[in-house]
């Protein structure tokens, strides 16, 4: 019998520790689908963020380092500098890249570091409990914007992939959703290349992947995918901001 | 014989790393020890290997953690403001076991402080600047041929035992020339490090670097193991230079550049028959501490002398434990104690104890 679903061979065959509903499983996947479909498992070695996927090291089976809060692009670029001829990734929430990791990421970006980032964007700080995040919305209700966030007092929610598209050395800049099967769908093919840009050598590439919090949202799995439709979307615009033309 | 060559003590520092091996630089501008990046990024492009300036002090320790765990020999170096941004890095590093070698050439402080030397970082050097409990093999050279080989011997430190090692000068020795003696080749202790994260190459489960361990059996058990590697190291790596302790009535101690300052304050005292004697920690840790209790069953007295408001005076009084009374006398704000003044202390503590 044909097989139509499985594992793919870089994820290791362990449970994952993440809430139900949350979305950093479907991307893990789409991940390790991409380096099992580029054949880079044994030349990859992946960098994870400290916030909900910071133990990932354990989930793929590429060697993988374990970063400081926001400084996931710092070490990649020193893995990568060794290993100029290596895959190298991180994947980081918007707490660990837009908040603490701000600097890393800009100037890992403007250097053109030919490292790949898996952006996960929930608009909140998960592991520490639903603080606010540099990109929760507008008028949402945070453990620390308990009155909604309010520009105010608070800011505005960062758009990452406008931000670093405007720099030289990124090469691909994409956002893109994993609240339906069309959009994972496309997620995936982002994913895989922001890898093959990475190994021709064009520069920094990035995917920002529009996520979900259900625990920290407090609303329920299916409403969760929704309210990633209905509000996040619409201040955080799918598509291609840089590379959709490099040949791959 | 190698070359001698005349030349300054951050760039003997940044010749002694390439001779050792090290292909990877990562660095922030910060006076006094910028030659280091200067010479690097001159010099490392040359033999094949990677100078990176990166955004800040933190990224670039982490810079180093990256490169240090992807298997290569590994440096940065910055001064005491820049220092105290890595220590975030350094505590990382040291739970993960990962060799580097970190140079700091202090610079007065507290805060933005000062450009000139000082040695106002021993505690932050020796007892953890940065959180939890580690520690990293702390080497103070006092000339720059004893830098330029300490260097070398930073890098095989680092890997046998998988420590970070600083090399930590003031400004004095990163600005200064002298002439260095370079050997014809360096001995490099080689490790396979089959735990770095080179890619699996599907031949082995896959290398994974991390310093963090939730479950706390696990932790402890980690602890355990890097408690058990530095007193490893601090029985088999202490360095120490004693210079005419024997029959001594007082004893200095001085590291790195003040030491010879108190070099010369023994010639002074020899003259009026004092006999002064010299213990030089070459190692600030593991702190060469059997060198004072031998000096302490016949000395008089101790007196540390240091760049700082009393620091490694702490260390010499845990060492000396109540057995000898134990003094100080330091300069802060990059200014140095002369030999007068060194001296006329000494004197005054001779009188005191009743000569």
């Amino acid at each position: 019998m044909a097989v139509v679903f499985d594992r793919p061979h870089a994820l290791v065959d362990v449970s994952m520790h993440y809430c139900p509903g949350c979305t950093h499983g479907i991307v893990h996947r789409l991940v390790a689908e991409v380096i099992d479909e580029l054949n880079i498992e044994g030349t990859t070695i992946g960098v994870s963020p400290v916030g909900c996927a910071y133990n990932n090291y354990l989930y793929f089976n590429c060697d993988m380092q374990q970063a400081a809060h926001g400084r996931a692009p710092a070490v990649a670029t020193g893995v990568k500098r060794v290993h100029p001829d290596k895959v190298v990734f991180t994947y980081q929430g918007d707490g660990d890249l837009a908040a603490i990791g701000t600097a890393e990421i800009v100037h890992a970006a403007a250097r053109g570091e030919k490292i790949t980032t898996v952006f996960i964007n929930n608009a909140i700080y998960g592991m520490t409990s639903g603080q606010m995040a540099p990109t929760t919305l507008v008028g949402q209700v945070t453990t620390t914007s308990p009155y909604g966030r309010k520009p105010e007092i608070q800011g505005y929610p960062i758009r990452v992939c406008e931000m670093l598209s405007t720099l030289t050395g990124a090469a691909f800049v994409e956002r893109v959703s994993v609240h339906d099967i069309k959009n994972i769908r496309n997620a995936k093919k982002a994913i895989k290349k922001a890898f093959q840009v990475q190994q021709k050598g064009y520069g920094f590439s990035i995917v920002e992947v529009l996520s979900t919090c259900p625990t920290n949202w407090g609303i329920n799995p299916v409403d969760a995918m929704k309210w990633v439709q209905d509000k996040m979307i619409p201040y955080y615009p799918l598509g291609n901001f840089k590379g959709a033309d490099l040949e791959v | 014989m190698g070359k001698k060559v005349l030349m300054k003590g951050n760039e003997v520092i940044a010749e002694a790393a390439i001779r050792a091996g090290c292909t990877h630089y990562f660095g922030y501008p910060i006076t006094p020890q910028s030659d280091i990046a200067h010479y690097m990024a001159k010099q490392l492009p040359l033999v094949g290997g990677t100078f990176v300036q990166a955004e800040s002090e933190v990224a670039a320790i982490n810079m180093l953690y990256g490169a240090s765990g992807a298997g290569a020999r590994c440096m940065t170096s910055s001064s005491s403001p820049g220092i105290s941004l890595k220590q975030e890095g350094i505590s990382y590093m040291a739970c993960a076991e990962l060799p580097a070698v970190i140079v700091n050439i202090v610079r007065c402080g507290p805060g933005l402080g000062g450009i000139l030397p000082a040695q106002g970082d021993y505690f932050q050097a020796v007892k953890g600047g940065g959180h939890g409990d580690y520690k990293m093999v702390v080497l103070a050279p006092a000339n720059l041929q004893e830098l330029y080989e300490l260097t070398v011997e930073a890098f095989n430190i680092a890997d046998k035992y998988r420590t970070l090692v600083m090399i930590m000068g003031d400004g004095n020795l990163g600005q200064m020339m002298e002439p260095v003696q370079f050997k014809d080749q360096e001995d490099i202790y080689k490790d396979e490090k089959a735990w770095a994260t080179v890619g699996t190459g599907m031949k082995r489960k896959h290398n994974t670097i991390t310093s963090i361990y939730i479950e706390p059996e696990v932790l402890e058990a980690h602890n355990n193991k890097l408690q058990k590697k530095y007193a490893l190291i601090a029985e088999k790596e202490v360095r120490v230079e004693e210079f005419n302790t024997e029959n001594a009535d007082i004893i200095v101690t001085a590291y790195g550049t003040v030491a010879r300052i108190v070099k010369n304050v023994i010639k002074l005292a020899k003259k009026d028959n004092i006999n002064v004697g010299l213990i030089r920690p070459i190692t600030l840790w593991p702190f060469p501490s059997e060198a004072y209790v031998k000096c302490a069953e016949y000395a008089k007295a101790f007196l540390s002398v240091e760049l700082s408001a009393g620091q490694m005076v702490e260390d010499v009084r845990l060492a000396v434990n109540g057995k000898k009374p134990v003094y100080f006398h330091g300069r802060t704000g990059g200014m140095i104690p002369t030999e007068k003044e060194i001296y006329d202390k000494i004197k005054e503590i001779l009188e005191k104890l009743g000569g």
